[in-house]
């Protein structure tokens, strides 16, 4: 069942979501390749009961061009593995859902597979992983093992760029498929330790995945004993029809991109069309709204941050995603009106880290309870729980009779 | 100062020697297991944690194998995580050069450096296995003759990597707006036989430079890759006169690649069974062989031998009277083979067994896997010390049969001696892997020294 008050999620990358973040976090610039702050991040997230955050990730180096990069020395560069980060702050919490980035285009989906479920087990059940698509050439070359023709931002509504991201969104789905096999692969009860017969493992309890695909094979079974949670959290970052129709057939969770409350409703009703394209059967999407925020205990205040941020970086933001520029009640009356539109929640991107995200804890999450919008402590469980997931069947096991 | 030993400790494995049916065995996937093993290690100021791979489950006789432990984690995500439950022990693990790309490796080792503040080490084995292969995109495509090929390209490309940020490359100056000291940096190209890539690398250099490269492997070949790439080698050889051969033999192709002679540590696998009389401790060693050679194992491991289905033998009865089957099918995969010669070593088997007078069990505990060190923790240190100054050794990893207390005992029992002798740190004097084994900071390409 989706809970009656709204989901709150954060997503980190970098020192904030801003380009110009790291001039004023209180941070250190370099803070992104050291553990302590990421440590710090997550459980500043945990004191504020946040159901989940994300962990960013690319393969290339971050950069304003659309593809390859862009020259500047004024931004925020280099990033450490997002899956790795997660598993790191996984011993110092105990309930929040941890979903970092992976690929889909050019990782292994076995290792993506064992990495995700390990994670849950190291988390004890707050896994998850979001896939990522990746259509650039520059990312190509750093594997060197397939070609991908250039496409420009431009071109992604001509034929051939429909038909490329179509190709790259199906096999996408295909990974997404034999990752959750592979999670299935063993039984809850495959491990039997049984003395007298000098077995460790009932192996009629493992399966073969036997996936064959238009882009790769998997036989399996996983490495890893199946997760605590059964399956792992998938959650999908989509903008339009291709990736929605992705989200429907493959994800928990999927995070959209809506401008305001009224697009908010049109989008979660696209968002359902598509499931029902999909033919999904089990639970529906839980949704959440991607919100970029910058915050002041003023109005005034925040608009000065946000005025600052962008003369730093010499351009007004821009976003995917809305920006909202705001006090934590402000913000707060917000997520309520676009959860009464539809969404299950928010993905905030914090501009500013680590300071509109301890804004978000000890501020917004605040004024969300005084609203009875949010709870006043984690309820206990994995982060199917919080979401509101049941843990799912084994696809392999036996139907009891 | 006489010679410091390294010490590792070797999560157990998913062979027969990790035994699962004592009342003390635990999880072997609970991370409760690891964070035990990691923090006893860490408790006896070990310099490394190490954590083997499998990517294939084993199977015999065309069905998965069902004997021993099975199921493990995912090497480098498990590293991540013990990162934040110890502070000074390195972490090492195993992972393999032919079913992952250099560059999405080299991040994610880089990225364990950061993350660990610099105690991360790979252990680069290859395989060219079509088994193991049908659980990746590329399958199983690489000749037998290319694995050190391939990994010797592979680890080269990965110090490319490692080198690509320059050490200062992030001021981050405020005042001026100056996150980058040069523009895009991490920009590498690699164009060889193996790899073709190029691009900018995303992790600033770790604490490290380059995380420590252990190797494993035994031919010439992987005696040679050792030599040129390698700064650790996980060797088989534990007695000492197979010890000092080996030591011999690698520091002479270590000098022949133009490294120092000391460059490349040496560190058998080795078992430790204590107890308070030499008797007592031999007691307990045949106990714990008992409990790794069940009598289902027994067979199974003849059956490897032997390459023939053999379930039909009584545990506790004589030897087959045929030879092996040497054709090339065998009939267990994912692991290596036995023997090089199973004809002639079956036929010593059942010498040996007429000889004593033994059943398949017991002929199985007899000439498989005994134990390294057996004794007093006197007499263990004593032993693990002379191997050490004799030059078999540089030091130990050391395996134990249980998780995860297997190694609670000689943390208490044993170290105490070895500090005592003054062979063994009694705390961390660095923070970082390469700091406890006495290893230089790596000189990034082109740009001269660092201090350590």
């Amino acid at each position: 069942m989706p809970r009656p008050y709204p989901l709150l999620a954060v997503a980190l990358d970098g020192l904030g979501w801003h380009p110009a973040a790291w001039r004023l976090s209180t941070a250190p610039a370099d803070a992104p390749f050291t553990p302590g702050y990421w440590a710090g991040l997550v459980t500043e997230a945990e004191r504020g009961t946040l159901d989940l955050v994300t962990v960013e990730d690319s393969l290339a180096l971050q950069s304003t061009r659309p593809d390859g990069p862009d020259g500047r020395t004024d931004q925020v560069r280099g990033r450490l593995d997002a899956v790795l980060v997660a598993a790191r702050v996984a011993p110092l919490t105990r309930h929040i859902g941890l979903v970092p980035v992976a690929g889909t285009t050019h990782s292994e989906p076995f290792h993506v597979s064992t990495a995700i479920a390990t994670l849950d087990h190291v988390s004890q059940g707050r896994a998850g992983w979001q896939p990522r698509v990746s259509f650039r050439r520059s990312e190509a070359r750093l594997f060197g093992r397939r070609e991908v023709p250039e496409l420009r931002p431009d071109q992604l509504d001509t034929p051939a760029g429909a038909a490329l991201l179509a190709d790259l969104f199906a096999e996408a789905a295909d990974v997404v498929e034999v990752v959750r096999r592979l999670w299935d692969s063993w039984q809850d009860d495959a491990v039997i330790r049984d003395v007298a017969t000098g077995r460790f493992i009932d192996r009629d309890r493992l399966h073969y995945v036997d996936f064959a695909g238009r882009w790769f094979d998997v036989k399996g079974p996983s490495i890893v004993p199946r997760p605590p949670q059964g399956q792992p959290v998938v959650a999908a970052l989509a903008h339009d029809t291709v990736p929605y129709a992705f989200a429907a057939g493959s994800a928990d969770l999927v995070f959209v991109t809506p401008a305001d409350a009224g697009h908010a409703a049109a989008v979660v009703a696209a968002v359902r069309a598509a499931e029902r394209a999909a033919g999904r059967t089990g639970p529906p999407l839980r949704i959440l709204a991607d919100l970029v925020v910058v915050l002041g205990d003023t109005p005034s205040a925040a608009r000065h941050r946000r005025d600052r941020l962008d003369a730093l970086d010499g351009a007004p933001l821009t976003s995917d995603a809305a920006v909202v520029t705001g006090t934590p009640g402000q913000l707060a009356d917000l997520i309520a009106e676009w959860h009464r539109a539809g969404v299950d929640g928010v993905r905030l991107r914090p501009a500013v880290l680590p300071d509109d995200l301890t804004t978000i804890t000890r501020a917004l999450v605040p004024a969300l309870r005084d609203r009875g919008l949010y709870h006043d402590r984690y309820p206990g469980g994995t982060l199917r729980d919080l979401l509101g997931l049941p843990r799912p069947v084994n696809r392999y096991a036996p139907v009891p009779a | 100062m006489p010679k410091q030993i390294i010490l590792a400790a070797h999560f157990p494995g998913v062979n027969n020697q990790t035994v699962w049916s004592d009342p003390a065995a635990g999880s072997q996937i609970d991370f409760a297991s690891f964070t035990h093993l990691a923090r006893t290690a860490e408790r006896g100021t070990f310099d490394f944690f190490f954590l083997a791979e499998g990517l294939r489950l084993r199977e015999q006789r065309g069905r998965i194998h069902d004997l021993d432990v099975v199921g493990r984690p995912d090497t480098l995500t498990v590293l991540a995580a013990l990162a934040s439950v110890t502070t000074h022990l390195g972490l090492a693990g195993t992972l393999n050069a032919t079913f992952r790309e250099p560059y999405e490796l080299a991040r994610q080792l880089a990225t364990l450096d950061h993350l660990s503040g610099g105690r991360s080490a790979w252990n680069v084995v290859t395989s060219s296995d079509a088994f193991t292969g049908e659980n990746f995109r590329r399958g199983g495509y690489l000749d037998h003759a290319l694995r050190y090929e391939r990994a010797g390209e592979f680890v080269r490309t990965a110090r490319e990597l490692w080198d690509s940020w320059a050490p200062d490359a992030v001021p981050g100056d405020r005042a001026t707006g100056r996150y980058l000291a040069e523009a895009d940096p991490g920009a590498f190209t690699h164009v060889g036989e193996q790899f073709d890539i190029s691009g900018h690398f995303t992790v600033p250099r770790s604490p490290q430079g380059h995380p420590v490269v252990i190797q494993a492997g035994d031919s010439p070949d992987g005696r040679d890759f050792a030599a040129a790439h390698a700064d650790l080698i996980f060797s088989r050889h534990g007695t000492l006169e197979a010890g000092q051969a080996f030591h011999a033999d690698v520091r002479a192709r270590v000098v022949r690649n133009g490294r120092a002679p000391d460059a490349v540590k040496i560190l058998p696998g080795a078992t430790v069974v204590l107890g308070d009389t030499d008797a007592e401790a031999q007691e307990r060693a045949h106990h714990i062989r008992r409990q790794q050679v069940s009598p289902q194992t027994a067979i199974l491991l003849l059956e490897q031998l032997w390459n023939r289905d053999l379930s039909g033998y009584d545990p506790e009865g004589p030897l087959p009277a045929h030879d092996p089957d040497v054709s090339a099918d065998t009939i267990s995969q994912g692991r290596t083979r036995f023997s090089r010669d199973p004809v002639a070593t079956a036929r010593q088997w059942r010498a040996l067994a007429q000889e004593k007078g033994l059943g398949i069990r017991d002929l199985v505990i007899e000439v498989t896997g005994r134990q390294s060190f057996i004794g007093t923790p006197a007499s263990v240190a004593e032993q693990m010390n002379h191997a050490v100054q004799s030059d078999a050794a540089d030091g130990f990893i050391l395996v134990p049969h249980l998780t995860p207390g297997g190694l609670d005992e000689f943390v208490d029992r044993v170290v105490p001696l070895l500090r005592e002798r003054g062979v063994f740190r009694t705390g961390y004097t660095g923070t970082t892997l390469r700091e406890h084994l006495g290893l230089p900071v790596p000189a990034p390409a082109g740009r001269g020294p660092v201090p350590a």
